[in-house]
């Protein structure tokens, strides 16, 4: 399932983009081929990343999936749910947002797939 | 035929039949011809099992069995008979890892009971399956605060035992980690040096019995690593975690060492197992396996391995270790000789090996052949300063069937006295010195 | 197999023993109070027939070797000889110390220095170290190499490695241990290297490449001439990852294909038993011109007795002592058993094995490689999916029926992998009653699907939430509540 209205990397995490604020989570393939997360191993509040930097990671019993930056941004939170509840990424990936930034570089944005590109990259 | 290799004449021909295949040469066909060997290998010729045994006994005759007052990381202990009796259970030694559990639930239970007694010796939170050996092991400690902490340069203290600290400079060296060596004052870890040079570094890895033997204080080392974001890495062996302060009353961050001390034969150097031990916290950067306890499908009580998205075969280039294979084997020999002191056995064999070590120190100053190196608590082995020229005491000892005292650097002796030792080898040991004293 | 879930720990008794000691009376020695221990360690107390009645229950739950076949491609799960674990066990190997004067080891040093030859004869290399304790360790000292050679070169570009995608897990996990970047190329369909990825990354950056032959799809690289003088050509060492030896034994020499580095399984090639996960051994081999980086200590014959010596370029020290002794003692006598009239046998037995079960069941399995295999092959789940049995149940149900399961999942090219590796040591007559219950698993899959897909229904314990065990860790008995 892809969600509309948000903007999608190769490496199947979603941002949605707010204004000054800016989400950032992982997609419903990404968590369906997981399968049942088990961990998220978070980055901290305040660290910055380029685009393409590896900024956390998603293990399953079988699987660890580095999640990478599909823009450049500073963190102005983690979704501390997933520490403790790390399986709602599967229960809701688009609800469950992983990090709220703010971009540091808008124009990355225009590099991302729209929903239809990132539907046809996935078949 | 030979009784490893089943195959008759009659079962080639049926098999090739079926397979389709006119020869079992033709099976090899995707192989290019000048690759193909053309000459058996130049090795020996078949052994019958009686000329095999034979051969063994000579080989084993030529190496000789001494009466052991060295230690220096290999120590000669008493191997309680039930050991071997269970460890050759085939269901034991011939299965293999336990990636099926269930069929495997044997392995996976006393790798769960061995990683509870390490916590209990260490006082961490979690062990894994166990390390090849105690200087693997304290190199892959270094991996972990590597990992945590991203710096790339470590302490080491100069007081670990040697070959340790030979591994975890290679280890280093290749992955391009700074070690700097803290030095050592009256035999013990400077600790000034550790205040001055602690800046920036992943952390510090000290021993405790150090190669000396001597039982080395920490209190309020851990402060200083910690104040630094550092991890503070305690490498303690075997037999001392009985009645020594341990990782966990240091506020240490990891444990590790050598565990062949508690029911491994000194078997020339290996199979040895080293453990690994850490805080929660640092679970996810340990290397190895780890065995957990979970429920099956009917809720039955269960073990699995686990945590397995940290190690090689899922995080391949990934992953912060590459080791695969644990010492299995040995960690249920551990585990075995730990039950079979128990609690209080523990600490009596301990308390004993303390008590020869000191008797022996003691008779050697008697002789006045030799000199305090260092004014400080051992354990079961320590060092002495001799008087006199030592260049033959080997080979002198060895004559009379004792492998006796190490010679170290600066001339130091290093002695180890285990609980196999009795009143009169200590005695006569002391005797031997002196005749060699005498003979010169 | 045998239900029992009791912990050593609930077997205790305060005051019980399990040990006899000796009652020689020492003055006591007073541990000062800022040194001591700050709790007893919370062992079991128990008498030996507790403890031995224990772990001889808890030994009833598992499957080993003498239980049933073990088919388990790529880990070579052949018979190992107990003559092995008799002489290894011979007081005069256990009873020495490693730091005993070189002249009262000189079995043991001959034996080092016989072994290492012979691995070396077998292997086309000029010598082995026998230092390294299990195959991942023996990738890492052998990556070592490769960088301590072409440091010693001044080339300080070399920092990549190559494996191709069909690689096990160790291979990049080693080569990032060892401070190199992992170059993944991707496979042909069979696994084996594609030529035209292969000469896309050859570059001056290149350290070397990784590979094992034949590879874990149980193919022959029938292009390593090529690929070996690509590679040398391009500066690279070769190296061999001997997990899958057992095929060539008798066959190829690695030396010959062009590797200059190979490790080797003892546990796997050379019979020496998986203890449950370990020890196992890794020796190291190279070629003439990488000896003086092999790790330290090294044996060798001088004037006609065995002495340790230091290699001039070692990479340095890789473990404490010699590697793990009495597993490459019985190594030695496994080769010495089999002599040079034998050793020869083994790989084409080995793959005269893995051929007739491919054969007899390639017509309800899926066979993505439809050639003659190797020492193994890999089938790619059922042929008939239509009741959705995928392999994992396979291998489940087939614990039922008294057989290990295969290796299943691996390798990754594969997405139903069930890898088989039958081995030499297994009779005609063990082949044809694991090919009748793979076809009765197959018939049971179309015919009562459920059964299949919730199986084991006969061990112990079935189908465990390895979920659970990750979200809520129990690693240790205190953590139990």
């Amino acid at each position: 399932m892809i969600k509309k209205g948000l903007l999608y990397s190769e490496t199947h995490e979603w941002v949605k983009h707010d204004g000054d604020i800016s989400f950032i989570g992982i997609s419903d393939y990404a968590q369906d081929t997981l399968g049942a997360v088990v961990f998220v191993d978070l980055p901290n509040v305040g660290a910055t990343f380029k685009k393409d930097d590896i900024f956390g990671a998603v293990e399953s019993v079988k699987a660890a999936s580095d999640l990478y930056a599909p823009v450049s941004f500073k963190i102005l939170e983690v979704n501390e749910a997933l520490v403790d509840t790390p399986e709602l990424l599967n229960t809701n990936p688009y609800d469950n947002w992983i990090l709220k930034v703010t971009l540091l570089n808008d124009k990355e944005l225009e590099n991302l797939l729209t929903d239809d590109a990132y539907e046809a990259c996935c078949k | 035929m030979h009784k490893y290799l089943p195959h008759t004449k009659e079962n080639i021909e049926a098999m090739l039949k079926v397979i389709g295949a006119a020869s079992m040469d033709e099976l090899f066909s995707q192989i290019p011809q000048s690759l193909k060997l053309s000459k058996p290998y130049q090795i020996p010729s078949q052994m019958s099992d009686y000329v095999l045994t034979k051969h063994m006994q000579s080989l084993a005759n030529l190496n000789q069995q001494f009466i052991v007052f060295r230690g220096a990381g290999s120590y000669d202990h008493y191997m309680p008979s039930a050991i071997n009796s269970i460890t050759s259970r085939e269901e034991f030694l011939t299965s293999y890892t336990p990636y099926q559990p269930e069929v495997s639930q044997g392995t996976l239970h006393y790798i769960f009971e061995y990683q509870s007694m390490i916590c209990e010796l260490t006082g961490m939170d979690v062990s894994n399956a166990s390390m090849y050996d105690g200087a693997t092991a304290t190199a892959e400690a270094m991996f972990m605060a590597y990992a945590q902490t991203k710096k790339n340069k470590i302490l080491v203290s100069s007081t670990l035992n040697p070959h340790v600290i030979e591994v975890v400079l290679t280890y280093a060296k290749y992955r391009n980690i700074e070690v700097i060596l803290v030095p050592s004052k009256h035999g013990v870890t400077d600790k000034d040096f550790i205040n001055t040079h602690i800046l920036d570094t992943m952390g510090l890895i000290v021993s405790t019995p150090n190669y000396y033997g001597i039982i080395e204080d920490y209190d309020g080392i851990s402060n200083i690593v910690h104040q630094n974001q550092g991890l503070f890495i305690v490498n303690q062996e075997g037999q001392s975690l009985a009645l020594f302060k341990n990782a966990k009353d240091y506020d240490a961050d990891i444990a590790c060492g050598e565990l062949q001390s508690l029911g491994i034969p000194m078997s020339f150097g290996g199979p040895y197992l080293g453990y690994l031990a850490t805080k929660s916290e640092y679970v996810r950067k340990m290397p190895g396996r780890i065995c957990g306890m979970t429920t099956d499908v009917d809720g039955k009580q269960a073990f699995v391995l686990t945590l397995q998205a940290r190690e090689q075969h899922i995080r391949r280039a990934k992953a912060n270790s590459n080791i695969c294979s644990n010492q299995s084997l040995l960690a249920l020999s551990v585990t075995i000789y730990l039950s079979l002191l128990g609690k209080q056995g523990f600490v009596n064999i301990a308390k004993d090996q303390l008590n020869k070590a000191h008797y022996l120190y003691n008779k050697l100053l008697q002789t006045k052949l030799f000199e305090e190196a260092f004014n400080q608590m051992f354990f079961n082995e320590f060092v002495l300063k001799p008087k006199f020229d030592t260049n033959h005491l080997e080979s002198f000892l060895v004559k009379n069937n004792i492998l006796g005292p190490l010679t170290i650097k600066d001339n130091l002796l290093l002695f180890a006295v285990t609980e196999k030792r009795s009143i009169a080898e200590i005695n006569q040991l002391v005797e031997m010195v002196v005749a060699y004293h005498e003979s010169l | 197999m045998k239900a029992y879930d009791t912990f050593i720990f609930n077997l205790s008794s305060k005051g019980r023993i399990g040990y006899n000691f000796d009652h020689e009376t020492l003055d006591e020695v007073e541990i000062p109070s800022h040194l001591k221990r700050s709790s007893i360690a919370n062992l079991p107390e128990a008498s030996e027939l507790d403890v031995v009645r224990h772990y001889t229950n808890v030994s009833q739950k598992n499957f080993g070797l003498e239980n049933g076949f073990y088919p388990l491609g790529s880990c070579t799960m052949k018979y190992n000889p107990k003559i092995n674990d008799e002489l290894a066990n011979l007081s005069g190997f256990t009873q020495t110390h490693p730091l005993q004067p070189s002249s009262t080891t000189q079995g043991l040093l001959r034996i080092y220095d016989e072994l290492q030859n012979m691995l070396a004869e077998i292997t086309g290399m000029h010598a082995y170290s026998l230092n390294p304790f299990a195959g991942a360790h023996g990738e890492l000292t052998g990556l070592m190499i490769i960088k301590a050679y072409h440091q010693k070169r001044k080339d300080n570009k070399r920092h990549i490695i190559i494996i191709p995608d069909s690689a096990h897990g160790t291979n990049p996990a080693s080569a990032s241990v060892c401070g190199f970047d992992v170059v993944e190329i991707k496979s042909n369909n069979d696994g084996t290297v594609n030529l035209d990825a292969l000469k896309e990354v050859l570059n001056d950056e290149i350290a070397g490449l990784m590979l094992t032959n034949p590879n874990t799809a149980g193919v022959f690289e029938k292009d390593i001439l090529t690929i070996s003088k690509l590679v040398h050509a391009a500066g690279g060492l070769l190296y061999y990852d001997g997990a899958n030896l057992n095929a060539l034994l008798g066959q190829v020499k690695p030396g010959d294909m062009g590797f200059d580095i190979t490790h080797l399984n003892l546990h796997k090639t050379f019979s020496t038993p998986h203890g449950g996960g370990g020890p196992g051994s890794g020796p190291v081999g190279v070629c003439k011109s990488l000896i003086e980086f092999l790790p330290t200590p090294f044996v060798k014959k001088e004037n006609n007795i065995y002495v340790w010596v230091k290699p001039k370029d070692t990479i340095g020290s890789i473990g404490s002592f010699y590697g793990n002794t009495l597993v490459y003692l019985r190594a030695y006598v496994y080769i010495l058993s089999l002599g040079k009239e034998n050793l020869n046998d083994v790989g084409a037995f080995s793959v005269l094995n893995a051929n007739y079960i491919q054969t007899s069941l390639k017509d309800v399995f899926e066979l993505p490689i439809d050639q003659f295999a190797m020492h193994e092959f890999v089938f790619d789940g059922l042929k008939d999916q239509s009741t959705g049995v995928k392999t994992l149940d396979i291998a489940k149900r087939l614990l039922d029926y008294g057989y290990h399961a295969p290796t299943i999942y691996f390798p990754l090219i594969f997405h139903q992998s069930m890898m088989i590796e039958p081995t030499e040591s297994e009779s005609k007559e063990t082949l044809d009653s694991f090919i009748d219950i793979m076809r009765k698993v197959a018939k049971e899959s179309i015919d009562s699907p459920e059964l299949v897909k919730t199986a084991p229904h006969h061990t112990v314990v079935r189908r465990l939430d390895e979920v659970k065990a990750v979200r809520h860790p129990i690693l240790k008995f205190s953590d139990i509540k």
